[in-house]
């Protein structure tokens, strides 16, 4: 039984987990990915396309995909989206204004059959902005209340001051290596 | 030992695994790219099949490119830098194939800007090929950083690329020109030579800046060799250009004589190059350049020998003395051991030597020219056609080598220019048009080329019954039917009817064998055999003349077009060949129409050939939106342009005037060059002269700024009354003018006012009205006229204002528009009679045969005989030269 497990356990910590970083576009997700990786905070530009990096957290490998979230980029997420382990959404949380989009994104994103299995991670982004919603108000307005069946959570960060992204990370390897 | 094993027995089998790639598979493969960890020892072969079966001529579709594109994509994960690299190679193959290539434009900036110097440069290039010119400016700031980086590979790469994204968003890229100068003092010999490629291009439009750049440059001692090659031909091109800077004191001429006394050979050889090229250079300023090129001639290097005697080959025929200075060098690379050498020296020294040394060079080329490419015998064999023409005495050594390169091995275009070269000497020489023949067709006993052989036998059956003793070329064409392929033997038949139409003794003979003919395998053949052999039964002159002798004047691909319509639309008449447009006669120009490269970085495409078709062809499906034009019949004659208004006044209007049998139709080619100005109903009003009629006029109904549109008018020729139909018309420009914004071109108001525009006269000439026609047999047609009932005019006139035979020859075949025949259009020197037969159609379909008789006393005398089945037209023809 011991022997047994130890087996899983390293199978589960030598494959590298795929997670897709998606979002609209101005919500952090490169800073996030950098952060993530190198541990602070880079000047980026819009992303035309995707960057792809490999980032280590607990003895986890992640490759991670941060896709650019600008309207002509939306469509070709759907390119990217096989064999994804984990999603991790970014919102813009002082961006009230264009949350419905967001919404509007996640929403038939999370239908799609190849991200079925894929846990979710929301990410309530810029709260070191003043006046921002707050992590009930981005739940409710993502409509998060009307999801089953998938193993998710969201967390406030400020991928600026590098807040909260730690938690997110250890629930999410937890979540993927207590995953069957 | 095992993957050797393997990779022998794939030797073996014949090939790598790239034989035999099927498109399908390859794409299957490259379904791993997919996998969540990437392999790069098994994906990177499998993007090299792809790039190879890309590059081996397969087409992906869209879909399947931006599949397998999007797919590539996910390699970008891997850190492999060999698999990274293939990438970069995989995004420029698929780039112009694949929809949303952007979408690696982020990953590719990363990598250019990225700290791994090995990825930055292919990054560049890749990432130019994926950018369009809205992107561009996204990526602009990197490409300004990449153009002055330290690392000389970046440089260079982001200076290339910007040349090429010039074409694509040459605004963008002319902001780049401080970062291309700073480029131009980089250290390295690369980058500053690509650097002046760009600072050029971005300039070369603007005469100043270049003036400029090339008076800094030429003082700063640039350090690259590339960069002053490159400069002394921009430097060159500013001296042809520039008609004031050229002589010796012009600076650039100074730097470019500099520059022969160069540390590098490579610019030593360019500048010695582009002294002797300039178009103006005097003796004096080239015996510098000269004694450059002799030294080359004596290095050790093969290299610099070659480029030395191919550009004296070059100016061989310009500047001969010049040449002829390095004779003696030449006759030492005569035995070069590079053949390549050997015979541009040989072809030099035919091209410059005297009669005399002509049966030595040959013997010497005939030694080695079994050695030498087909390209350079084609040299060679352009170097005799002409000495032929120069030393016509020297025709039977010349022939007779000819005939013996003929027998050797070699390609089509190598025996193609063979025979031609031949052809070109039988119909420049009379003497030695027997010779001539008689190796074609010993040629011809022997050769694998169909399409040649045709040409031959059509030749023979042309020039063939007009030699002494016609019957022997028969045995040749007879034996072609018994041993050949079905097209040469068709065309030995026909070749066979011509002998039989011009010389009657002979007739029998060919009626026999006619008649076996009848028997062969093949339809053509027969159908041939049987045409020909029924016609020449019935022994009627003007059926040989029409039928046999003459070929068929009409386009073909207009006679497939009116057969086709009389198919469908079926009438009681029977079909009419006179209502089919007659094929274009080509013009010399045509004939040498040759395209000059640019010598630079970017060389631009050259001009797409255009189809064979006429331009009343052409016309006629533009003119097919006039209402009721069917109606007028086929297009007879289109014009040349002509100008109704100066090229820089407020309207440019051209005409082209279009003739039908009994209607003229005038088109008017209008140009807007008022930016404030829309003009709408745009017409030509006409005052036509005395007889014809006014039928239609077609507005041209918008003409915005910078844009160009036609109207039309359509008028009815005078019935009845020839001479009336040569006039002169008024025009005036009609239309309504909306003055408009300038930046947007939109109307400021609703109202416009109606204006005009006065244009010069137009003249409706003789010419408008009549079709060149080439006949190969003009004499027989000639008696034929007057057996036919023709009516013949005849006068005399005084072309006073003409001096020498040439100039009357070519303005009495224009002014009638009539085509000379039997290459009496070309006065051998020094006569001072010549006489020009001439043929053509006019509207209508009635035949004109023209003879001038032309004598040069103190002006020109001439002497104009008209034969026409209408007397209106003859009688038109001979007052309208008066």
């Amino acid at each position: 039984m011991g022997v047994l497990f130890s087996y899983f356990k390293s199978l589960i910590g030598t494959r590298e987990m795929r997670i897709l970083i998606l979002g609209l576009d101005g919500a952090g997700k490169t800073t996030i990915l950098y952060r993530l990786q190198v541990g602070e905070v880079v000047t980026t530009i819009p992303t035309i396309g995707f960057n792809v990096e490999q980032v280590t957290y607990k003895n986890l490998k992640f490759q991670v995909w941060d896709l650019g979230g600008q309207t002509s980029i939306r469509p070709y997420w759907r390119c990217y989206y096989s064999n994804t382990d984990a999603i991790i959404y970014v919102v813009d949380s002082a961006d009230k204004e264009r949350i419905g989009i967001s919404k509007d994104e996640l929403v038939p994103m999370l239908r799609e059959e190849e991200l079925a299995d894929a846990i979710l991670v929301v990410l309530a982004n810029k709260q070191d902005i003043p006046g921002c919603m707050s992590l009930k108000e981005v739940h409710q307005a993502l409509g998060l209340d009307a999801l089953k069946n998938r193993t998710f959570q969201i967390f406030k960060t400020s991928a600026i001051k590098g807040e909260g992204l730690d938690n997110a990370m250890e629930w999410l390897a937890n979540a993927l290596k207590n995953r069957k | 030992m095992n993957s050797f094993k393997r990779d022998k027995k794939e030797e073996e089998d014949g090939g790598s695994q790239f034989l035999n790639l099927e498109k399908t598979t390859v794409l299957q493969e490259a379904r791993i790219f997919n996998e969540t960890s990437v392999n790069p020892r098994k994906c990177t072969p499998v993007l090299t099949k792809l790039l190879y079966a890309i590059n081996q001529g397969e087409t992906l579709s869209a879909k399947e490119a931006t599949d397998v594109f999007f797919a590539m994509t996910k390699l970008f994960q891997s850190k492999d830098a060999v698999l990274r690299r293939m990438v970069y190679l995989g995004i420029k193959e698929l780039s112009s194939l694949a929809d949303d290539v952007i979408i690696v434009t982020s990953s590719l900036t990363k990598d250019m800007t990225g700290k791994e110097d090995t990825y930055r440069a292919a990054a560049i290039r890749a990432l130019c090929s994926i950018t369009d010119a809205t992107m561009l400016q996204a990526i602009e700031r990197y490409m300004k950083q990449a153009i002055v980086d330290r690392n000389s590979a970046v440089s260079s790469a982001a200076l290339v690329s910007s040349l090429h994204m010039s074409k694509l968003a040459p605004d963008v890229v002319k902001r780049w020109v401080n970062e291309a100068q700073e480029a131009v003092n980089s250290d390295n010999v690369m980058v500053q030579y690509h650097a002046l490629g760009l600072l050029y291009h971005i300039r070369k439009s603007d005469r100043l800046a270049v003036t400029k750049l090339v008076a800094r440059l030429t003082r700063m001692s640039l350090k690259s060799p590339y960069a002053v090659c490159m400069l002394i031909r921009i430097t060159a091109k500013l001296l042809e250009e520039d008609d004031e800077a050229g002589g010796n004191d012009s600076p650039y001429f100074n730097f470019i004589e500099a520059c022969l006394r160069h540390k590098s050979e490579m610019v030593v050889y360019e500048a010695a190059h582009a002294i002797v090229n300039l178009k103006r250079t005097t003796s004096r300023e080239l015996v510098p350049a000269l004694s450059v090129l002799q030294l080359f001639c004596g290095s050790a290097k093969a290299t610099l020998r070659f480029a030395a005697v191919r550009t004296l080959n070059q100016v061989a025929i310009s500047h001969p003395a010049a040449v002829t200075a390095c004779n003696l060098d030449l006759e030492n690379l005569i035995t070069d051991s590079n053949r390549s050498i050997a015979t541009l020296a040989i072809t030099t020294l035919l091209k410059t030597g005297a009669e005399s040394s002509v049966d030595r060079l040959m013997k010497q080329i005939a030694t080695f020219v079994s050695e030498i490419s087909d390209e350079f015998k084609v040299i060679v064999v352009q170097a005799i056609r002409a000495l032929a023409l120069k030393f016509p005495r020297k025709h039977g050594v010349l022939m007779n080598f000819l005939s013996a390169m003929l027998r050797d091995e070699g390609g089509l275009e190598y025996k193609a220019s063979i025979a031609d070269t031949i052809i070109t000497i039988i119909e420049d020489n009379p003497e030695a048009k027997e010779s001539g023949l008689a190796h074609l067709c010993e040629f011809i006993e022997d050769c694998e080329h169909v399409s040649l052989a045709v040409r031959i036998l059509h030749l023979l059956g042309k020039e063939g019954p007009k030699t002494k003793q016609p019957s022997r070329y028969i045995r040749f064409i007879y034996n072609r039917v018994i041993l050949e392929c079905p097209s040469i033997r068709a065309a030995a038949v026909s070749a066979m009817a011509q002998f039989g139409a011009s010389c009657p003794d002979l007739l029998e003979n060919i009626q026999v064998l006619l008649a076996r003919c009848q028997m062969d395998s093949d339809d053509e053949v027969r159908d041939r055999a049987t045409y020909y052999s029924n016609i020449l039964a019935l022994q009627d002159k003007s059926l040989y003349n029409n039928y046999i002798l003459d070929p068929l004047q009409i386009s073909i691909t207009a006679l497939e077009r009116s057969l086709k319509e009389y198919i469908q639309n079926p009438e009681e008449q029977p079909f009419d060949i006179k209502s089919v447009p007659l094929a274009a006669v080509p013009t010399p120009e045509e004939k040498e129409m040759k395209h000059k490269a640019e010598g630079m970085l970017v060389t631009q495409g050259g001009p797409v050939k255009p189809p064979p078709v006429s331009r009343e062809e052409n016309f006629a499906e533009k003119l097919s939106i006039i209402p009721g034009i069917q109606q007028l019949g086929p297009l007879f004659k289109s014009s040349d342009v002509v100008e109704l208004t100066e090229s820089e006044t407020e309207y440019f209007v051209r005409c082209i005037k279009h003739c039908f049998n009994n209607h003229l139709v005038l088109q008017f080619d209008c140009l807007n060059t008022l930016s404030d100005q829309l003009l709408e109903q745009v017409r030509v009003q006409l005052e036509p002269s005395e007889g014809y009629r006014l039928l239609l006029d077609v507005p041209c109904p918008r003409l915005p700024y910078n844009e160009s549109g036609s109207c039309y008018v359509v008028l009815q020729f005078p019935e009845d009354d020839l001479p009336n139909t040569v006039g002169t018309f008024g025009a005036v420009l009609k239309f309504v003018v909306k003055d408009c914004d300038p930046a947007t071109g939109l109307p400021d108001t609703d109202e416009g006012y109606d204006d005009e525009y006065m244009l010069e006269d137009l003249e409706i000439t003789l010419g408008d009205q009549i079709r060149r026609v080439t006949r190969a047999n003009w004499a027989a047609a000639w008696e034929e006229a007057a057996t036919e009932g023709y009516t013949e005019m005849e006068d005399t006139y005084s072309l006073s204002s003409m001096h020498t035979l040439e100039e009357a020859v070519q303005s009495i075949a224009s002014f009638l528009g009539l085509q000379p025949a039997e290459r009496t259009d070309r006065v051998p020197e020094g006569k001072t009679v010549h006489t020009l037969l001439l043929s053509g159609m006019f509207r209508g379909g009635a035949d004109i045969l023209v003879r001038a008789k032309l004598a040069l006393t103190d002006g020109v005398t001439m002497q104009l005989t008209v034969r026409s089945p209408d007397p209106a037209i003859a009688e038109l023809i001979t007052s309208a030269v008066g």
